[in-house]
């Protein structure tokens, strides 16, 4: 059987969910091994948490290197493990950095990469939706282990849990991945509410909300919902740019997406379209983000929210 | 200080595309300087403007450099309205359905050719959306990679950035020769004005095809892509959802609707 990698995805010191999602259609293709790139000391208290999904192997790589040099550091080490083993696919979760990441480990072993995928198959055909979600593309690749990003939340992953075989490995990052050097490093605050890119449900604010985000994070935890932003909102200042949705923020597919003032620029849109459900409020009956709506109230925020949350909160009782 | 901007031509952000053959159709759309690359062609500006200028009597160059069909010269001529002081265009029939890697090989071995100091690109080609050919250019030059950038900082030969993503903010720093790429909150790109305009007709355009660079056809195109389309499909366009006008009771209606799709 062939080999799969995937990068085990982790925030902060908890494994992400992610990682079971990729070692989930890992598995559909071949006998999986999980890489876990970590802070020296650090790598025993990440592996253990890698379990979700059949996964054969989990293979441990510390460096200090790889906080240092940022993506250059990580792709100099996964470049080489795949050089050395040639799996049939290395599977990593979209992000900035994993699209990055993929894409120097494409350069450097000479392999065809797909990103944004929100599924392969076991025969290693990637799907992706794109133009917006007005197409979907079938491709695969056809030149050196398929390197393959897959956006969070588009696979269900599997929850068998195994106790793979742990591996220390110890590779050397080469002075040419040392070129740019990270400073300082501020991870975004945690608020207690979920991981937007994982959330089931996500309650987002734009212009409309003036700057009083209150009645969208009343409704959100709620719906035990993470909270989103447009760019609008965020570049106002009124909420962290972290959990802003759109082409410069993060791409989300939650099951149900909540826009709450946000008229729904383009940039937005392409950040959230293939949500499963869309519901909008918005006073601007001609405001573009109807057209995705599955569900739209044409009112005012102010109103219609709290009004919604009574409402939930009446259903729970 | 040479900067190169690589800039791409898209089709309109706002256009309805399509796919012909597993590749996207550019023929029947508007073609446009892809808004996020306008951002790069700013920031360049504003990096040689607190450094001397460039043009004449200046004592730094950007140099704009675009692969795509002949028509590419459009997008590229508004970059250097804006106050680019000249432009490489790679255009070759064999360059039709090129991927990102082979984007990235032809763009490194322009930037090869020349004696350049930094690259800036946008983040992404509102097109494509991969955000990976920056990152792609750094590797095959093995530069500094600088992306995602929030704001840019240059000094005396080095370059320092924020690094914006969704994983945070971190501070980077390189010395020259750097790859950057810009985020779109960096600036507000200017308008070019008449005179950058009128001006930007005189600017020289060099074209370039596969053979001037030394490449090979056979690795670049669909022919050298290392990823195949299988099939493309258009969706299903989205059914019409229900829209109600807020009479007092929208908050009910939208919680009603929430139960009846079992989200409650």
């Amino acid at each position: 059987m062939s080999e799969v990698f995937v990068l085990a995805q982790f925030v902060g010191d908890k494994v992400a969910k992610t990682t079971g999602e990729l070692a989930t259609c890992g598995a559909r293709i071949g006998d999986v091994t999980a890489i876990v790139l970590a802070a020296p000391g650090k790598g025993a208290a990440l592996a253990s948490q890698v379990t979700s999904g059949r996964i054969a192997k989990v293979v441990v790589i510390e460096s200090a290197d790889f906080d240092k040099f940022g993506v250059s550091a990580s792709a100099a080490v996964l470049a080489h493990i795949v050089g050395e083993h040639k799996p049939a696919a290395l599977l990593i979760t979209s992000s900035a950095f994993g699209k990055e990441l993929a894409g120097c480990i494409a350069v450097l072993t000479d392999s065809g990469l797909i990103t944004d995928a929100v599924d392969v198959s076991s025969e290693l055909v990637a799907t992706q939706i794109v133009f917006g979600g007005s197409s979907t593309v079938h491709s695969r690749v056809s030149h050196g282990s398929a390197i393959i990003t897959l956006r969070p939340n588009s696979v269900t992953p599997d929850l068998e849990k195994s106790s793979p075989e742990i591996l220390n490995v110890s590779v050397a990052v080469g002075e040419s991945a040392k070129h740019a050097e990270v400073i300082s490093s501020q991870p975004p605050v945690a608020e207690g509410r979920p991981e937007l890119t994982e959330a089931q449900i996500i309650v987002s604010g734009g212009r409309g909300t003036n700057g009083d985000f209150g009645p969208v994070e009343t409704f959100a935890d709620l719906l035990g919902a993470a909270v989103g932003a447009s760019r609008a909102a965020t570049d106002a200042g009124w909420y962290p740019h972290s959990h802003q949705v759109g082409q410069t923020g993060k791409t989300v597919s939650p099951q149900l997406y909540v826009a709450c003032g946000i008229s729904g620029a383009i940039q937005h849109r392409a950040g959230m379209q293939t949500s499963k459900t869309i519901v909008v409020i918005n006073k601007d009956p001609e405001a573009p983000i109807f057209e995705l709506a599955d569900f739209g109230v044409v009112g005012d925020l102010f109103s219609v929210l709290p009004q919604a949350s009574e409402g939930v909160k009446a259903h729970k009782s | 200080m040479n900067i190169a901007v690589c800039v791409k031509q898209v089709p309109d952000s706002w256009a309805e595309k399509k796919m012909n053959g597993g590749v996207l159709d550019r023929q029947g759309v508007d073609a446009v300087l892809n808004d996020l690359d306008e951002y790069a062609v700013e920031e360049a500006l504003r990096i040689v403007e607190a450094h001397g200028g460039n043009g004449e009597g200046g004592a730094n160059t950007i140099t704009v450099i675009s692969m795509g069909p002949e028509r590419t010269a459009d997008a590229v001529r508004k970059a250097l309205s804006m106050g680019a002081d000249a432009a490489i265009i790679v255009t070759d029939a064999a360059l039709a359905g090129s991927d990102a890697l082979a984007t990235s090989k032809v763009l490194a071995k322009v930037i090869e050719g020349g004696k350049f100091d930094l690259v800036i690109c946008g983040t992404e080609s509102t097109d494509a959306r991969m955000s990976v050919v920056p990152a792609m250019i750094a590797q095959r030059l093995a530069w500094a990679q600088l992306t995602f950038a929030g704001s840019v900082v240059v000094d005396a030969g080095a370059v320092t950035i924020t690094r914006v993503t969704e994983a945070g903010v971190d501070t980077m720093k390189a010395q020259f020769p750097a790859v950057i790429s810009v985020v779109e909150k960096i600036n507000e790109p200017r308008y070019p004005s008449f005179k950058g305009i009128m001006a930007a007709k005189k600017k020289p355009v060099e074209i370039k095809d596969l053979a001037s660079l030394g490449i090979d056809a056979s690795q670049v195109g669909t022919a050298g892509a290392w990823s195949t389309v299988v099939d493309a499909t258009p969706r299903p366009p989205k059914a019409a959802g229900i829209k109600i006008v807020d009479d007092g009771n929208g908050g009910k209606a939208l919680v009603d609707f929430l139960v009846v799709k079992k989200f409650l």
